[in-house]
């Protein structure tokens, strides 16, 4: 029923590119994008289900181009033909009378490419009425928190020169907290298109074993330096900001980038860091809000380097630059960070004495042009002396640059990754996650 | 069951909705939609919203946003056997609501007995009544050419000297309307009306950068029309906004010490939001955010009995102020909204918790059960959350500072999970000495844990340093949303707080 849902949305989105496009006049170039889905939100607390519901969404982006101006207009798209055709023939008038009021546009990009894609993937997700049964039978004595969010995720793009994309997948990602009666947690995450119950009981054993850990006093580590290891979900949000203020090119060009000193040499990261930006994976699409085809893996920092910042085509315009393929916001997609030498069973003893922090939270920049963030240790974060873990710790707030963590102080990477999903849904489900490994750290600045 | 009508002029709801249907031809009767729905549930409720926004931005004297967007849907929520259920779709077609209705009552049933807590009708009131935001210059006088003609002169304005590197003027609208209709008889018709500005120069001269705004981003959001945007003071707003971007290029770098820290109105804002309305939430505190946005370190025995702050520390939650960004008439589930004490004298009175909350922690709440839209379900949120002013003229406050330092303006903001421990960065700061505001400090960041921090308000400006602003970015819940809150503050000033500079922590 979902995914029939789906379908109705894209014979109209396909009908709508088709029908749109038959009104434009000679001088006139247009793109249609819609985000749907049809989505459960299932929320949970105390191991009990707190609110649980579904929505069928679909918006669909009009932007009109013309004389070197341009508008958008963002309406509903319902699947219901009458309903939509309505709203878009609205849509193109409005955009028709807004546009010869509007300012030139020098950076105007028109759509110009040939690219075509389809791309289904089709999952084996719960059906709604059994969620609360599959995630919380599991879960029975636990204080468990958390929110399952599933269904079919659809993104299209269509335009004036015939360029024609379209992705869906059914994915679901459960996102959850465990709690000790004192209020110590372990974060977990089960992301995928086919449940298999065998591997959520997998994800659930391994943070059952984290939480006995956490039974026990927590130790209060003065504010300080400290050698520290990043689990992979703790990288993950670091590298969170590298899409705000990062490795845009227009924040760099406009001075809202922490990594101009990157960009002009006069800083490095350590060679033992590369990012790259990898579709092969699949779990978002690979097309932009011009309709061109990303390739499927942009080298970004290569050990130390920046080698290629994020460019879409209107940055490019404005700043004489290359485009590759970036999207609107120039944010990270499909983000893949290398991983080391660093045995998994050598974390410890590698680390030594220090801190063992397992996520971060609430990252901000503190100082912007030196690269400097604040954020706060969370979730099941430990002091280690000699190799072992002695306690958990109340959690501390850090403020560090990430010249010094991923550069000069950067000791090692994990040899291997973990898959670390994307469980964003402001406005709709977000796609895809990051690939990453652990670090070690040394003396890494806590303030509080 | 009977209809009961609270706060605003009681209207006849088929007047309301045949109005409705006519203006909105894709929104029908919404009674009459209710009625035709079959479900067998003990209570049905459908919340429709329909949002009408513009964006327009000017970067550069070149446009970078001239945008509309029709947001427009509906959520149907069931009781079935004491667990609420919903389904949300954005076609009001009948036989799509009704599927809607399908899946809130399938949701329902799957939960039941996996339930948090048994609930009542009494968690979704009967209520009539309407509200419409203040407005004296629609949100249609003027045209997008108007508005782009508005932002390129704010550019030029703000670009005071060639060191402007960047200029950036935004306007957005909204045009909100939410509608209630239940099976117990509630009609509530809502409209808001919103208007944001946002100004900002960033000067640049070699490796230093530096960026003023208008109070920060989008703070300028209020609920009215275009005179909320177009003030007597806005020429000179900007051109002051581009020269404090370059003053602040040579400016010192703000020290680190401890000392007294005065807040503009601007940064309250944020200290406000940050560190009294998101602990305050109840269902921080019952634990239904903690895999989100965290929990709480106030505790539901603190209700009544906690010194939050110092006795000059008293926190309304006030959805009745003319043109604050959250003022509303009822709150997305039909609580009638009142202006409440949060703390009163320091005290912890009440917490920010809807009639689910309420009733599960039996702590006192306010009507504060929001949506982002008709998409996502309420949860407890802020609305206008505001500290009453002091008697301290702000002569007399600086006055009183031997040594301190008065910063304005966010533009950093972190605290932890339960809202203890937390760092903020402001744009731009002065030196007060001896009584005196004297040099410009740059990069200014100060950090503090909450109850340290607010038992250590010393003076509280009076009325005439109150000013009230909004941010539409409030980010919380699972699945997320982003709400609009209002937050108005005198100056107020903090004694023995840690600040410090940019570069080394």
């Amino acid at each position: 029923m979902m995914s029939t849902k789906a379908d109705q949305l894209e014979l109209v989105f396909r009908h709508l590119v088709t029908a749109l496009g038959d009104r434009l006049h000679a001088h006139e170039h247009m793109s249609l994008e819609l985000t749907g889905e049809q989505s459960q939100f299932v929320r949970f607390n105390r191991a009990k289900v707190r609110q649980i519901g579904t929505v069928s969404d679909g918006q669909v982006r009009l932007t009109l181009m013309a004389d070197q101006r341009t508008g958008y207009y963002d309406l509903p798209l319902t699947g219901i033909w009458d309903q939509d055709w309505h709203h878009a023939q609205a849509a193109l008038d409005t955009l028709r009378r807004e546009l010869p009021q509007l300012p030139v546009d020098p950076y105007l990009v028109l759509p110009s490419g040939t690219a075509n894609s389809g791309e289904l993937y089709q999952g084996m997700i719960p059906a709604p009425r059994d969620v609360p049964d599959l995630v919380l039978a599991e879960v029975a004595g636990l204080d468990f928190a958390g929110l399952y969010a599933g269904g079919r995720v659809v993104r299209g793009y269509g335009d004036s020169v015939g360029q024609y994309h379209w992705f869906a997948t059914d994915s679901f990602t459960l996102d959850y907290s465990l709690f000790t009666t004192d209020g110590q947690a372990v974060k977990g995450t089960y992301a995928g298109s086919h449940w298999q119950p065998n591997r959520y009981t997998a994800r659930l054993d391994q943070a059952k074993q984290q939480l006995t850990r956490l039974a026990q006093p927590r130790k209060t580590v003065p504010a300080g330096s400290y050698r520290t290891y990043f689990a992979p979900a703790a990288i993950a949000e670091l590298l969170s900001m590298f899409s705000w203020g990062g490795i845009s090119e227009a924040a760099l060009q406009r001075g809202d980038s922490a990594f101009r000193l990157l960009q002009t040499g006069e800083q490095r990261l350590s060679p033992l860091f590369t990012l790259s930006e990898d579709f092969s994976h699949g779990l978002v699409p690979r097309f932009n809000q011009l309709g061109d085809m990303t390739p499927v893996h942009v080298p970004l920092i290569v050990q130390g380097e920046l080698v290629n910042t994020l460019v879409n085509a209107r940055t490019a315009k404005e700043y004489g630059k290359v485009a590759n393929g970036a999207n609107g916001g120039e944010t990270l997609r499909s983000p893949d960070l290398r991983p080391g030498n660093l045995l998994p069973d050598h974390v410890l003893s590698t680390l030594d004495t220090g801190l063992y922090v397992s996520n971060l939270h609430y990252l901000n920049w503190s100082d912007r042009p030196t690269g400097r963030i604040t954020g706060m240790t969370r979730y099941a974060c430990f002091w280690v002396e000699a190799g072992q873990m002695i306690a958990p710790i109340e959690n501390l707030r850090f403020d560090e640059s990430l010249y010094r963590c991923f550069g000069s102080h950067l000791v090692a990477l994990t040899q291997t990754q973990d898959f670390v999903p994307e469980v964003g849904s402001y406005e709709h489900r977000d796609l895809g996650g990051m690939w990453v490994p652990g670090a070690i750290v040394d003396d890494f600045v806590y303030t509080l | 069951m009977a209809i009961a009508g609270y706060g605003g002029d009681p209207v006849d709801p088929l007047v309301v909705f045949n109005l409705v249907s006519a203006l909105n031809p894709m929104i029908p009767d919404l009674t009459q939609l209710l009625q035709s729905l079959h479900v067998d549930a003990d209570w049905i409720g459908l919340r429709a919203m329909r949002e009408v926004s513009t964006r327009r931005s000017v970067r550069r004297q070149h446009p970078t946003h001239n945008g509309t967007r029709l947001d427009m849907g509906i959520m149907v929520e069931v009781v079935v056997d004491g667990q609420l259920g919903y389904g949300a779709t954005n076609s009001f077609d009948r036989d799509d609501v009704q599927r809607a209705a399908d899946q809130a009552h399938l949701q329902a049933i799957a939960a039941r007995q996996w339930g948090l807590h048994a609930c009542t009708t009494s968690v979704r009131p009967p209520v009539v009544g309407h509200y419409r935001s203040p407005c004296a210059k629609p949100l249609d006088v003027l045209t997008a050419g108007d508005v782009n003609d508005i932002l390129l002169r704010l550019c030029r304005h703000l670009t005071v000297s060639s060191q402007v590197v960047q200029a950036i003027a935004t306007a957005v609208t909204r045009e909100i309307d939410i509608w209630l209709v239940s099976s117990s008889g509630s009609d509530v018709h809502q409209t808001l009306s919103v208007v944001e500005g946002h100004l900002s120069a960033t000067a640049e001269d070699g490796a230093i950068i530096q960026q003023r705004s208008d109070h920060g981003y989008l703070a300028h959001s209020y609920q009215g029309g275009w005179e909320c945007f177009l003030t007597d003071d806005l020429w000179a707003r900007s051109q002051h906004i581009g020269e404090q971007a370059v003053e602040l290029l040579t400016a010192e770098e703000c020290p680190t010490l401890k000392t007294t820290l005065v807040l503009a109105p601007d940064q309250m804002m944020l200290q406000l939001h940050e560190s009294v309305g998101h602990p305050l939430e109840l269902d921080r505190i019952l634990g239904d955010e903690r895999n989100y946005a965290g929990g709480s370190f106030v505790k539901p025995q603190d209700f009544g009995r906690l010194a939050y702050g110092s006795p000059l520390m008293n926190v309304v939650f006030d959805p009745t102020i003319d043109g604050e960004l959250a003022s509303y008439q009822f709150d997305d589930i039909g609580a009638p909204a009142q202006r409440q004490y949060l703390i009163r004298s320091g005290t912890l009175e009440r917490g920010l918790g809807s009639l689910e909350s309420q009733e599960r922690l039996r702590v006192r709440g306010v009507a504060c059960a929001r949506a982002t839209s008709w998409n996502r379900p309420p949860i407890d949120r802020m609305a206008n959350i505001n500290l009453e002013p002091g008697s301290t003229p702000l002569p007399e406050l600086i006055a009183q500072i031997d040594d301190g330092i008065y910063m304005e303006t966010n533009r950093s903001w972190s605290i932890d999970d339960q809202r203890y421990k937390f760092q903020f960065g402001c744009e731009y700061a002065k030196r007060i000495e001896q009584g005196q505001i004297t040099r410009t400090l740059r990069n200014p960041n100060y950090r503090a844990t909450t109850p340290e921090f607010w038992h250590s308000l010393r003076l509280v400006g009076d009325r005439s340093t109150w000013q009230h602003y909004g941010t539409p970015l409030c980010g919380k819940g699972e699945p997320n949303q982003l709400i609009w809150v209002g937050h108005g503050s005198p100056v107020c000033a903090f004694e023995q707080v840690d600040v410090f500079g940019g570069g080394a922590a």
